[in-house]
């Protein structure tokens, strides 16, 4: 009797231990899984940019071969020089450098000084002002666009400038939203200690708060650089001569003029995507963090 | 004047310090009539966001006023004609706005759920990953978002292309599959547009989801492991029901951007062939800006606006009445 049961536990243990091993080489087993899935996604996800990258450097007989190249076997720079020469390409990469660098500088300076009133000032219709800016992120674009299309054309002649690109856009409600979400969790006793040191209301924002919310305005300006330079639809309404068109547009509309070249529509895809690539590897880290501020509810 | 969480915010910072005397005293001078005095106290903050009160007004308020007048005129540049509803009676009867509404709804239950539900499942396989796969993965799904809607529409129309050169014809062939025309056929076209959304452009969702699921209390799964819950019972009723307010902003942004899709139909398809992808932000586009029909164009928005908004408290009230903690 009592030899039987040590048996039997012994054995239970056995089973126990072998079924734990299973379990393990299970969960081994699920983890490869997931890593090969999730690798082949982001492969997928990375074909396009590589279908363009590949395409840019084909001529023209190799991008329609048959059977076609996975990869150019006689790379040239024929396609590059295409969107130079033909399109303009200079020139648009000149202006949307200097219209996001320049919507990106402004909307830095003044979303972070509302940003800051909105947080740590008080002042009667701080909150009332707040939200009815808040309220105005809800209308879609299409329905202020063509009022805001005549006034920046017909009423302010502002046509083919880069004031008319950058103005309306000057200051977005997203950014002061951003900045007021970061700065309210600044301490206040910094303000305070400034106010007792006799500086300046402006003084205090421009010798305190900036200083400390540097990794705040790098989120931002780094966010409102990318957006201004992807940016499509507003300076295609205000521009039509080429030489005032940014690369967006610029793409847009030497693919219309040039249908069937699309060596150099990859070309001009590349140079517009690689800049701002390079921007995200280099800053990665307040790329990631940047998504989850802006979406907190506050 | 001061609203409530103005004022109890003004006393929270009074108490902490030990400056309890001179705030006090600045506060006596918030309820002076003295205009001078008001100046003095409140004329920097208002001057902090003169800029952007302005520009709101100019750039927002302004327009948004005129484009509800507009709606009920035949513009002119010259003159104006005052036509009443006749704008949107008109849209209302066009067959070619409904096919627009249509192509749009499409498109939106076509593209947002599956995101959503894709998002989903890659932050789900991230999640229980070491920190550097975790930020590896994160970064590569990121990374194509940083490319314009124009980059990414100019290489999906040379991958769509409808000879045995472009990429998804090739790739067809391997399969065994025959030629298809996509973006050329009225049949395939906006479901070529929807495909394009599939692929990419995951990487903030998924970085939304990550930072959600890490926010979980872990003695939630610990409680279900006793009760030996299986993977799918853990899934269904901890983490989906937790993550719903994250799902529900992704929902709302999602919805709100698709209706109003407007770059891939015009770089790839300018709404053809045969309306087949004529969007309503696309025809809204066509009325104000090749037909200078603006007062068409301007109720069409407002028609976009009010659904748009609508879509979005029908969401909130849905899906937020049983999100509890």
């Amino acid at each position: 009797m009592e030899l039987k049961t040590a048996t039997d536990s012994q054995f239970q243990a056995k089973l126990d231990e072998q079924k734990d091993l299973q379990r393990k080489f299970l969960k081994r087993i699920v983890l490869i899984i997931v890593y090969v899935l999730l690798a082949l996604w982001a492969v997928f996800t990375f074909v396009p940019l590589l279908w363009m990258l590949s395409s840019s450097f084909k001529d023209s007989s190799a991008i329609t071969s048959v059977p076609p190249e996975l990869f150019p076997k006689n790379p040239t720079l024929d396609a590059y020089k295409r969107i130079f020469k033909v399109g303009g390409l200079g020139r648009w990469f000149l202006n949307s450098t200097i219209i996001a660098a320049v919507s990106t500088v402004i909307n830095v300076f003044f979303a972070s000084l509302a940003g800051y009133a909105f947080s740590k000032l008080r002042f009667p219709g701080r909150n009332a002002i707040f939200w009815v800016l808040l309220a105005s992120i809800m209308i879609p674009g299409q329905v202020t666009l063509i009022p805001l299309y005549i006034l920046v054309v017909d009423t302010f002649q502002m046509e083919n400038t880069y004031a008319g690109i950058i103005v309306p856009g000057m200051v977005s409600v997203g950014s002061i939203f951003l900045m007021r979400q970061f700065m309210t969790s600044l301490p206040s006793s910094l303000i305070d200690a400034g106010r007792i040191d006799a500086c300046s209301e402006f003084g205090i924002f421009w010798k305190i708060i900036l200083p400390i919310s540097k990794p705040g305005l790098a989120v931002l300006g780094i966010f409102t650089f990318v957006a201004h330079w992807n940016n499509f639809f507003w300076p295609f309404l205000v521009t039509n001569t080429n030489s005032m068109r940014t690369l967006q547009v610029g793409l847009t509309s030497f693919r219309f003029e040039n249908l069937q070249d699309y060596g150099a529509m990859m070309a001009g895809a590349v140079c517009s995507a690689v800049p701002m690539i390079i921007v995200f590897l280099a800053l990665q880290k307040y790329f990631l963090q940047g998504i989850t501020i802006g979406a907190v509810k506050g | 004047m001061i609203d409530d969480y103005g004022a109890s915010a003004f006393w929270k910072v009074s108490f902490k310090g030990d400056e309890v005397m001179a705030t006090s005293v600045e506060k006596q001078s918030h309820w002076g009539e003295n205009a001078k005095q008001f100046l003095k106290d409140y004329g920097w903050c208002y001057a902090f966001i003169a800029l952007p009160f302005l520009l709101f007004l100019v750039f927002t308020v302004y327009p948004l006023f005129s484009a509800f007048i507009m709606s009920f005129q035949e513009y002119g540049i010259l003159k104006s004609k005052f036509i009443g509803i006749d704008n949107y009676k008109y849209l209302l009867s066009n067959d070619i706005f409904w096919k627009a509404m249509k192509n749009t709804t499409i498109y939106t239950l076509g593209t947002v759920p599956v995101n959503i539900l894709i998002t989903f499942f890659l932050s789900l396989m991230i999640f229980p990953l070491n920190r550097r796969s975790q930020t590896f993965f994160k970064a590569s799904f990121y990374l194509p978002a940083v490319t314009s809607g124009i980059t990414m529409s100019l290489i999906w129309l040379w991958m769509f292309d409808p000879t045995q050169s472009g990429l998804m014809n090739i790739v067809l062939g391997w399969m065994g599959f025959d030629q298809q025309l996509f973006l050329a056929s009225s049949k395939s076209a906006l479901f070529s547009l929807m495909l394009m959304t599939y692929i990419g452009g995951h990487g903030s969702g998924v970085i939304l989801y990550l930072a959600a699921m890490g926010g979980i209390p872990k003695s939630l799964y610990e409680a279900a492991d006793i009760d030996a819950a299986s993977w799918w019972s853990k899934l269904k009723n901890i983490t989906w029901p937790l993550l719903k307010p994250t799902t529900l902003y992704m929902l709302i942004t999602g919805v709100i951007g698709s209706f109003q899709v407007f770059e891939a139909t015009y770089v790839m398809t300018q709404g053809g062939p045969n309306f087949a992808t004529t969007t309503i932000a696309f025809l809204i586009y066509q009325h104000a800006f090749q037909y200078y029909q603006f007062g068409l164009a301007a109720a069409e928005a407002f028609i976009l606006g009010f659904i748009i908004i609508v879509i979005s408290i029908l969401q909130f009230k849905y899906m937020a009445s049983d999100v509890e903690y």
